[in-house]
C-alpha cells in the first residue's frame, strides 16, 4: 500500500509544482515576494515603520498565498474521473486525501518558509522577527494546507468553486494569523503553540472532511 | 474465485425524478450484457450504481471481482504524453510491463489534450484492459469511434469474455458482437 501512496504523492507534486493543476508552485511564490515589494513602495521606506509592520505583511501576504493553489487542486481530479478510479480500486477518499494534503503543503509550504528571507531583507525586519516569521510559518502553513484542501474538495463541483474557495479560506485562516502575527507583536515563540495545535487539529481533520465531501459530490 | 455481478430490486432516483425501478440482473462468467434505452433513461446511473460510485435509492448490489469503468472521464493527466499518463495508472495497478494496444503505438509521444474523442476512447479502453478486472463496465465505448476502432473494441470484449469475465455495457448503438443479453431500460421506467 506504501507504494500506491508514493505513486500518488509523486503524480500530485508533479502535478501542483508544474502547475498542470492549476496555479503551480511559482505563482503563490512571485505573489507573496510582490506583496513585501510593495509594501514599501504603499508606506514609505521609514526603517522603524516597515521593521514594525512588516510581520504582519508578510503573515498576510502568505495567506493570501496560499489562496492561489486551491484552483485544480481538486475539481481537475474529480472532473477527469481520477476520483472514481481510485475508489473502484478500492483506495479509500481518505488515503488518496492524505496524499493530496502532502502534496499542496510540499508545493508552497517550504518555498513560502524560504521566501521569507528576501521578504524580510525587504522589509528590513530585525532577526528576531525573521525568527519568529520562520518558524510561524512552519508551524502554520500546514493548517493552511489543510483548510485549503477541505475547501477545495468542499466547492470542487460548484461552477465558481475556485473564487468561493479563496474567499471561504479567508475566516477560517484568521485563528492562524491573530496567533501567528501575535507572537510578532508580543515578541513571545509560545504563542506559536497555538498555531501548531491549529494546524495539527486541521491536518488530522483534513482527509476525512475532504474525502467526505469527495462522496457527497459523486451522488450529487 | 468466479466472477458475478448482480444487482436486487434496484430503483435509482436522480434529484426528485424516479429514473427507473425493479430491476434486477445476475449475471455470471462470460456474460455480457448491453443496456439499451434512450436518452436520460439512467443507463449512465445504473452503471455508476453497479460499480458502487452511486448509492441506489433502494436494492442491493453484490459483486465478486474487480470492478474496471470506462466512462466518459478518461482518467488521464491531460499535459502528459500518453504513454506517461498511462504508466501511472500500471504503478497504480501493480502491473510492471502492461500490454498496450498496437493501434496506440504511434500517440504514445502525444500529450492527452491533443487527442480527439475517439483517440480518448481507446487510451481510456487501454487503461481498463491493462487494469485486467474481472467485471467491465462500460458506459458509452462507442462513441467516436471510427468503424475499425468499433470492431476493435467488439474483439477486446470478446476476448474479455472468453477469459471468463463479465461485461455490462451501455450503448444506444448496436454492438458488434453476436450472442449478448439485451437489457431495455424502457421496461423499468416508473
Amino acid at each position: 500500500m506504501s507504494s500506491t501512496f508514493t505513486t500518488l504523492l509523486a503524480r500530485d507534486l508533479r502535478n501542483l509544482l508544474t502547475g498542470a493543476h492549476g496555479a503551480g508552485a511559482a505563482l503563490p511564490l512571485l505573489f507573496f515576494l510582490s506583496i513585501a515589494m510593495l509594501y514599501p513602495f504603499a508606506v514609505g521606506p521609514n526603517p522603524t515603520m516597515l521593521a514594525k509592520t512588516g510581520g504582519g505583511v508578510v503573515w498576510i501576504a502568505a495567506l493570501l498565498a496560499a489562496i492561489l493553489p486551491l484552483d485544480g487542486l481538486i475539481s481537475r481530479d474529480l472532473e477527469m474521473g481520477f476520483f472514481d478510479q481510485f475508489k473502484l480500486r478500492g483506495m479509500s477518499e481518505e488515503w488518496v486525501m492524505s496524499a493530496r494534503l502532502l502534496a499542496h503543503w510540499l508545493s508552497f509550504g517550504p518555498l513560502l518558509i524560504l521566501a521569507c528571507f528576501p521578504a524580510s531583507a525587504l522589509l528590513a525586519l530585525e532577526q528576531e522577527t525573521v525568527r519568529l516569521l520562520v518558524l510561524g510559518l512552519l508551524a502554520g502553513t500546514p493548517g493552511l494546507a489543510a483548510m485549503g484542501i477541505i475547501i477545495a474538495a468542499l466547492t470542487a463541483s460548484l461552477r465558481s468553486g475556485a473564487a468561493l474557495a479563496g474567499l471561504l479560506l479567508i475566516p477560517l485562516a484568521l485563528p492562524i494569523l491573530i496567533f501567528g502575527a501575535g507572537a510578532l507583536g508580543r515578541n513571545d515563540p509560545a504563542t506559536l503553540g497555538f498555531v501548531g495545535a491549529i494546524s495539527l487539529l486541521l491536518v488530522a481533520i483534513a482527509p476525512f472532511a475532504a474525502g467526505a465531501s469527495i462522496r457527497a459530490a459523486r451522488e450529487g | 474465485m468466479q466472477a458475478s455481478l448482480s444487482a436486487t430490486d434496484i430503483a435509482c432516483r436522480r434529484g426528485d425524478r424516479l429514473l427507473l425501478r425493479g430491476l434486477s440482473l445476475d449475471l455470471g462468467p462470460g456474460d455480457v450484457l448491453q443496456v439499451s434505452g434512450a436518452n436520460g433513461t439512467g443507463k449512465s446511473s445504473l452503471l455508476r450504481i453497479l460499480a458502487g460510485l452511486l448509492t441506489p435509492y433502494a436494492g442491493q448490489v453484490h459483486r465478486v471481482g474487480a470492478i474496471g469503468l470506462l466512462d466518459e472521464k478518461p482518467a488521464l493527466d491531460e499535459h502528459l504524453p500518453l504513454g506517461k499518463a498511462l504508466d501511472f495508472w500500471s504503478a497504480i495497478d501493480g502491473r510492471t510491463n502492461p500490454h498496450r494496444p498496437a493501434d496506440l503505438a504511434d500517440l504514445m509521444d502525444v500529450p492527452v489534450r491533443f487527442l480527439s474523442t475517439g483517440q480518448r476512447k481507446r487510451a481510456a479502453l487501454a487503461r481498463l484492459d491493462a487494469q485486467r478486472p474481472k467485471i467491465w463496465l462500460l458506459d458509452e465505448p462507442l462513441n467516436g469511434l471510427d468503424r475499425d476502432a468499433i470492431v476493435n473494441v467488439g474483439a477486446m470484449v470478446d476476448v474479455h469474455r472468453r477469459a471468463k469475465g463479465i461485461c455490462v455495457l451501455a450503448s444506444h448503438q448496436p454492438f458488434p458482437m453476436d450472442d449478448i443479453q439485451v437489457l431495455d431500460l424502457a421496461e423499468y421506467a416508473p
